[in-house]
């Protein structure tokens, strides 16, 4: 009985170290003595957290309807058979079960993260090649960083219809681009060895928001930094590696997450190019994840087969980001940290 | 046990902090409460319980859905509706019918009154409950469905009851170029699917005359495939909906021959890539380019190739079997009313006049008088009502070559054409054989192995779905969502 510590007494100790806290009514533990407030201090802490509340509520009901209850209704409707119309039948794991033996999943989820595996690395190093570009860029920075960025305002549905019109085999940009150095250029539309590689080149088109993010951070490594490793006799690319890199290490890990991310739930332009409205073609090699996904939620209205496929997603990616948080304490250098 | 007499006393010794905690948990009540609200709903009964009387006055609102005003044909038949509905205030909600918004609005409760929607997808949303059989409205409103094309009433028909109006007809005629036809000694009938010796020596010649940059014969994968099977008297799926036949010999040759016929082009990578090169609605055509020998294509294109590029060299005619009779492909819209239609005599009636042979008259006057005034010729309307189309046939005047052949060819496709039949899995039956025709695209299977895998897949979700149909005794209702109050 003795041992257990009560707020009284954890509040007289910490009254005679932290008298100050009292004046605030000392409620958290360990914060401060238990001193009874008075009925007007009462009032105004009361207006403080209801005010606080007041401000907060719209993001909490938002919060609440639009993103916590749809996740936990979700998970509930992945255990049953509900096709938007009538009521969810509970049918248990059998979506689960059917989900583990349907090849179409393994088919997407296989596509899904080798589009990945490609984009990635390739985003992220093409973003920091651009960056470091532009951190040379003098005056003229504004005027790349605006032509960088804009056709990251692009619409992903009108770079899907790019997709189709730049990789075209006959008469695509690239291809024409290719045959001036002498290159017969694939069918990056229909060629299933070529249509990841084809989306991948797409996906680039939108690097400007990292470039951004990226040239941010390269503002903010020392000078000293590097002009001692240039005194050292470092070059350019060894003052890279050896000095810039660890210092935006942070940044960069964080775009590596962020864009495996939206690797792993990429859908629009894919789905654009090749499953909306191209006469009924399709390649099993541009069906990703999201798209498997899509189909069964709003073209077969399966939506509790579609909500358990989306708990598998949630978990892949849970998976993936643990690994990469895993890794970066390793590879990631946090100056604020230190 | 001094500690206990505090303890014992949290709000006394807490009493602003429970408050919030409280109102906090006001909130997250308050609000999951709301998002519980925000379920389905049963849709209301009163498509089941509506009076249908042609002789009655209907009023009140109606909401229509996925009708679009997009030309005369489209806003003389609604103006027409909506006089004849005088004391009903329409409002139509326009664009193309997006089925996740209407099944989410008939489930919450809020179903419109009527919608417009492709006959392929009829079957699903009847075998779901979202809309209700029309046998009564049918009966109410004395609809003659008998003048409707049978094909068309065909596809809105499941297990003997019809859910819908059909209205339109699309069709397919073949399209070539007479002067790459000529250059490479090819006849028409070479290229009309009657002859499939003929089409694969046709193919060759063609792409050689039409060049390394050209098409000679598109036979028109993935969506054709239907087309090309029922040439060789492969029916897809059985007459009465419930069993696949997706691996059928004949449907597999039929497959390998339309697999074959681009094959010798350089395969589907290089016909695709043309295709998606070519200028298909402008003045730069295919058949203005001369990069295309011959293809199959719905009768709309017709019309197209009328007004972008009327001196294009282009000859039409039917596309055939291999008996050499005329077959196409029925497709077009419907009208349905929905299961919680809140005006389901309104719908009826609007549905009814928007389809009968008076109103077509109407629209099919004002697109003459609009090609009249264009200098154009007019080329007629496949309306998806026998009556309504004999009496527009006699309005086309003849006009001259390649366009008469071209209306020739429509109606006597318009006269010859199959369907699939309604079926409640119809979407997967679709994407089944779509995948299934892709993967021998894609150079992943051979046409029997892709059509034996695709068969298996449809079968699945057409007894899946008939076991469902057949346990609600063909008779599915709306059931409502386990948090759905019991005010409906």
């Amino acid at each position: 009985m003795t041992a257990v510590a009560t707020p009284a007494a954890a509040g007289a100790t910490a009254s005679v170290r932290r008298p100050g806290r009292g004046r605030l009514g000392g409620a958290g533990k360990g914060r401060g003595p238990k001193v009874p407030l008075r009925p007007s201090q009462r009032r105004n802490r009361r207006r403080t957290v209801l005010s606080a509340l007041a401000f907060l509520s719209p993001w909490i009901i938002g919060f609440l309807v639009f993103t916590a209850w749809p996740i936990g209704y979700s998970l509930y409707l992945s255990l049953t058979d509900y096709d938007i119309i009538n009521a969810p039948t509970f049918v248990g794991l059998e979506n689960y079960v059917r989900l583990a033996g349907d090849p179409n999943v393994q088919l997407a989820l296989g596509n899904t993260v080798v589009f990945t595996l490609l984009q990635v690395p390739l985003y992220v190093t093409l973003s920091f090649a651009l960056a470091l570009l532009l951190d040379k860029a003098g005056r003229s920075m504004g005027f790349f960083r605006t032509a960088f960025f804009l056709p990251r305002m692009t619409p992903p549905v009108a770079v899907g219809v790019l997709v189709l019109l730049l990789l075209n085999g006959q008469d695509g940009l690239l291809n024409t681009a290719l045959g001036w150095f002498g290159i017969d250029g694939p069918n990056w539309t229909t060629d299933s060895a070529w249509i990841k590689p084809g989306l991948v080149l797409m996906s680039l088109w939108t690097v400007g928001g990292s470039v951004l993010i990226l040239l941010a951070a390269l503002r903010g490594v020392p000078r000293e930094l590097l002009d001692a490793a240039k005194m050292d006799g470092a070059g350019f690319f060894r003052r890279t590696w050896h000095v810039t890199m660890p210092m935006v290490s942070g940044p960069l890990f964080f775009l590596v997450v962020v864009n495996t991310i939206d690797g792993l739930q990429t859908f629009t332009e894919a789905y654009t190019a090749y499953f909306g409205s191209t006469g009924g073609y399709g390649n099993d090699a541009a069906l990703f994840y999201a798209i498997y996904l899509f189909q069964q939620a709003f073209q077969f209205f399966n939506m509790g087969y579609a909500s358990a496929l989306a708990w598998l997603l949630f978990l892949v990616v849970l998976a993936i980001t643990g690994v990469q948080l895993l890794v970066s304490r390793r590879v990631v250098y946090y100056e604020a940290d230190r | 046990m001094r500690s206990h007499t505090v303890r014992s006393h949290p709000v006394r010794s807490h009493p602003v902090r429970s408050r919030p905690v409280r109102l906090t948990t006001l909130l997250v009540v308050g609000a999951v409460a709301l998002a519980g609200c925000a379920q389905g709903r049963g849709g209301g009964e009163a498509a089941a319980e509506a009076s249908y009387d042609s002789g009655a006055e209907v009023d009140g609102p109606l909401e229509v859905l996925g009708f679009g005003l997009n030309d005369e044909v489209a806003e003389v038949r609604a103006a027409r509706a909506e006089e004849e509905l005088s004391g009903v205030d329409v409002q139509l909600v326009e664009g193309g019918l997006d089925p996740q918004r209407f099944l989410t609005a008939v489930a919450s409760g809020d179903a419109p009154d009527l919608i417009y929607t492709t006959r392929a997808q009829v079957g699903s949303f009847a075998s779901r409950g979202a809309i209700a059989p029309l046998t009564r409205c049918i009966e109410g409103e004395d609809i003659d469905m008998s003048a409707y094309v049978q094909t068309a009433v065909d596809q809105v028909t499941l297990d003997g009851d019809v859910y819908a109006i059909p209205e339109f007809n699309v069709v397919q005629v073949l399209a070539a170029n007479p002067q790459l036809l000529e250059q490479a000694g090819v006849t028409t009938a070479q290229v009309d699917g009657s002859d499939w010796e003929g089409v694969l020596t046709a193919t060759d010649a063609l792409a050689t005359a039409a060049g390394p940059d050209a098409i000679g014969y598109d036979s028109k994968l993935p969506d054709f495939f239907p087309l090309w099977a029922r040439s060789n008297g492969a029916g897809l799926l059985s007459e009465d909906g419930r069993t696949a036949q997706l691996d059928d010999p004949k449907a597999v040759e039929a497959l390998e021959l339309a697999v074959e016929v681009l094959e010798r082009q350089g395969g589907f990578g290089d016909v695709s890539a043309l295709r998606d090169a070519s200028d298909f609605f402008g003045a730069d055509n295919q058949f203005a380019a001369g990069t295309l020998g011959a293809f199959p294509i719905e009768q709309w294109y017709i019309n197209v190739l009328n007004d972008v590029s009327p001196d294009a060299p282009v000859t039409f005619d039917t596309f055939k079997d291999r008996q050499g009779q005329t077959i196409a492909f029925a497709g077009g819209g419907s009208w349905a009313v929905p299961t919680g239609s809140s005006n389901p005599e309104a719908a009826c009636r609007y549905a009814k006049t928007m389809t009968e042979v008076d109103s077509w008259m109407a629209a099919a006057e004002a697109r003459q008088q609009a090609r009249e005034e264009e200098g154009k010729p007019f080329t007629g309307l496949l309306t998806g009502n026998t009556e309504a189309d004999a009496a527009i046939r006699e309005l086309v005047a003849d006009t001259d070559e390649p366009w008469q052949s071209g209306i020739e060819a429509t109606y006597e496709a318009n006269d010859n054409t199959f369907a699939l039949p309604a079926n409640p899995a119809d979407a997967e039956f679709t994407e089944a054989w779509q995948d299934a025709v892709n993967r021998v695209l894609n150079g992943q299977e051979t046409p029997a192995e892709s059509l034996a895998r695709a068969q298996e897949e449809a079968q699945a979700a057409l007894d899946s779905a008939w076991e469902t149909w057949d346990a609600s005794g063909g008779e599915p209702s709306v059931q409502p969502a386990p948090s759905a109050s019991a005010d409906r």
